[in-house]
């Protein structure tokens, strides 16, 4: 015989089996019994079969994507993947880092762009001679009908114009400009072909 | 990716058969293969990760990195074991690893000091009406269910998950956890009957008021 008591204390271990056979014929003899602990041992049988079917495994949205992205990532590390090997990565990314950084650093400016508008340009020859003014912005190939204060003119080379500050005229300077907008309206393809003979024809445009 | 898997007649063997074929085709050096390997595994990867850190965040990136862990450990996993107890495993180590680093295990640890042993008495006993398997199609009654274990203290909440949800066996479930098989029986019984109140009670509460049950009548 067993008290209602014993039973709840073996209810988990009877549903595991985990009960000797007499404990077990016990049980089933009170379970015949009392109701109560009837009730007791059916409601524990019940919470154990709900939570153990796959069902209630949820994931987030999104998750196994993402775990398949990740062990992409991770597989990639290598073969016989090992500490020290995964550090390799880290450290190549830092490195990848530091020297875009100091590249982009020597490319870009010593001084802010002289103006807030400006585009900063893209695949111009840093050796090309270029014009520059006091008190203006931009930098043109020599000729260039909008330069302004033409008596202050400098030569110097494009890299060197970048530096200080300078960015390309919208005019004569257009082919490094690239801009969303010009390939958004179109830029006329004559105009294009005329700018670049012009900057071409610039003693020592560099290319 | 598919792997050239040898067609077996058994379906229970099928799969340990296919299972046994990945696991030996990516300790070989078919890294792609991996995660096709661990797919059927990855909902309870992320429960255990979930019942130990309790944030859905922490969780499945817990989950991720165990199983680059397992990925990275391939070569050392033997045909003795189950893998996907060898990875609940691994998942676990990573997850309390990580809840060792939170600042709120102080808080939680408070807890582990009361007595295991402490009886639970069941607070219902009215005739229980057994809730179906059918009704875990309804999402917002695995919410209910899933709040309802939630609100569990730690260890009988991770207890319950490796043992219920992840089906570890009770030794399992001990080695995992580093605690006794005393302990995870104690507790397990503690969640179970815990758990059976709370849905006892969501019972009264409307959660279930959906279901098939007989017109009029109580569930228990």
């Amino acid at each position: 015989m067993v008290n209602c008591e014993q039973v709840w204390r073996e209810v988990s271990n009877y549903l595991e089996g985990e009960v000797d056979p007499a404990l077990r014929s016990a049980m089933d003899e009170h379970f015949r019994t009392c109701a109560r602990c009837k009730s007791v041992m059916e409601g524990t049988r019940n919470v154990v079969a709900l939570y153990g079917d796959e069902r209630m495994l949820d994931v987030p949205s999104g998750f196994s994507r993402r775990l398949e992205k990740r062990l992409a990532q991770g597989g990639r590390v290598g073969r016989g993947w090992s500490t020290w090997s995964a550090w390799l990565v880290p450290v190549a990314a830092l490195a990848l880092i530091v020297g875009t950084l100091g590249l982009a650093r020597s490319e870009t400016l010593n001084h802010p762009l002289k103006s807030e508008h400006a585009q900063p340009g893209h695949d111009i020859p840093p050796d090309m001679l270029v014009v520059v003014t006091a008190g203006a912005n931009l930098f043109h190939a020599a000729g260039c009908e909008f330069i302004h204060n033409k008596n202050t003119e400098r030569t110097v080379t494009a890299k060197e114009a970048i530096r200080e500050g300078y960015v390309p005229c919208l005019r004569c300077m257009r082919k490094y400009l690239h801009t969303v907008q010009a390939r958004l309206l179109g830029v006329d393809s004559q105009m294009n072909e005329r700018e670049v003979v012009e900057a071409e024809d610039f003693p020592g445009a560099g290319r | 990716m598919t792997s050239n898997i040898p067609a077996v007649n058994n379906p229970g063997e099928a799969v340990g058969t296919r299972e046994q074929h990945l696991i030996s085709q990516v300790q070989r050096g078919q890294h792609e293969l991996f995660y096709e390997l661990v797919r059927p595994y990855e909902r309870r990867v992320y429960a255990a990760a979930l019942a130990i850190l309790r944030n859905e965040a922490d969780a499945e990136d817990a989950a991720q990195e165990a199983m680059l862990k397992a990925f990275a450990n391939i070569r050392q996993f033997r045909a003795e074991a189950r893998f996907s107890t060898w990875l609940i495993q691994i998942t676990v180590n990573e997850a309390l690893m990580r809840r060792r680093r939170e600042r709120t295990v102080v808080m939680e640890g408070i807890d582990d000091r009361r007595d295991d042993e402490a009886d639970y008495a069941p607070r219902d006993f009215a005739d229980w009406r057994e809730i179906p398997s059918e009704a875990l199609e309804r999402k917002e009654i695995r919410q209910r269910l899933a709040a309802a274990l939630g609100t569990l203290d730690r260890k009988y909440r991770e207890v319950f998950v490796l043992r219920d949800m992840e089906h570890l066996n009770i030794q399992e479930t001990a080695e995992a956890l580093g605690i006794s098989v005393g302990s995870v029986k104690t507790r397990l019984l503690r969640a179970r009957l815990m758990l059976r109140d709370l849905l006892a009670a969501g019972w009264e509460q409307g959660w279930f008021s959906r279901l098939p049950f007989e017109k009029g009548s109580k569930p228990w």
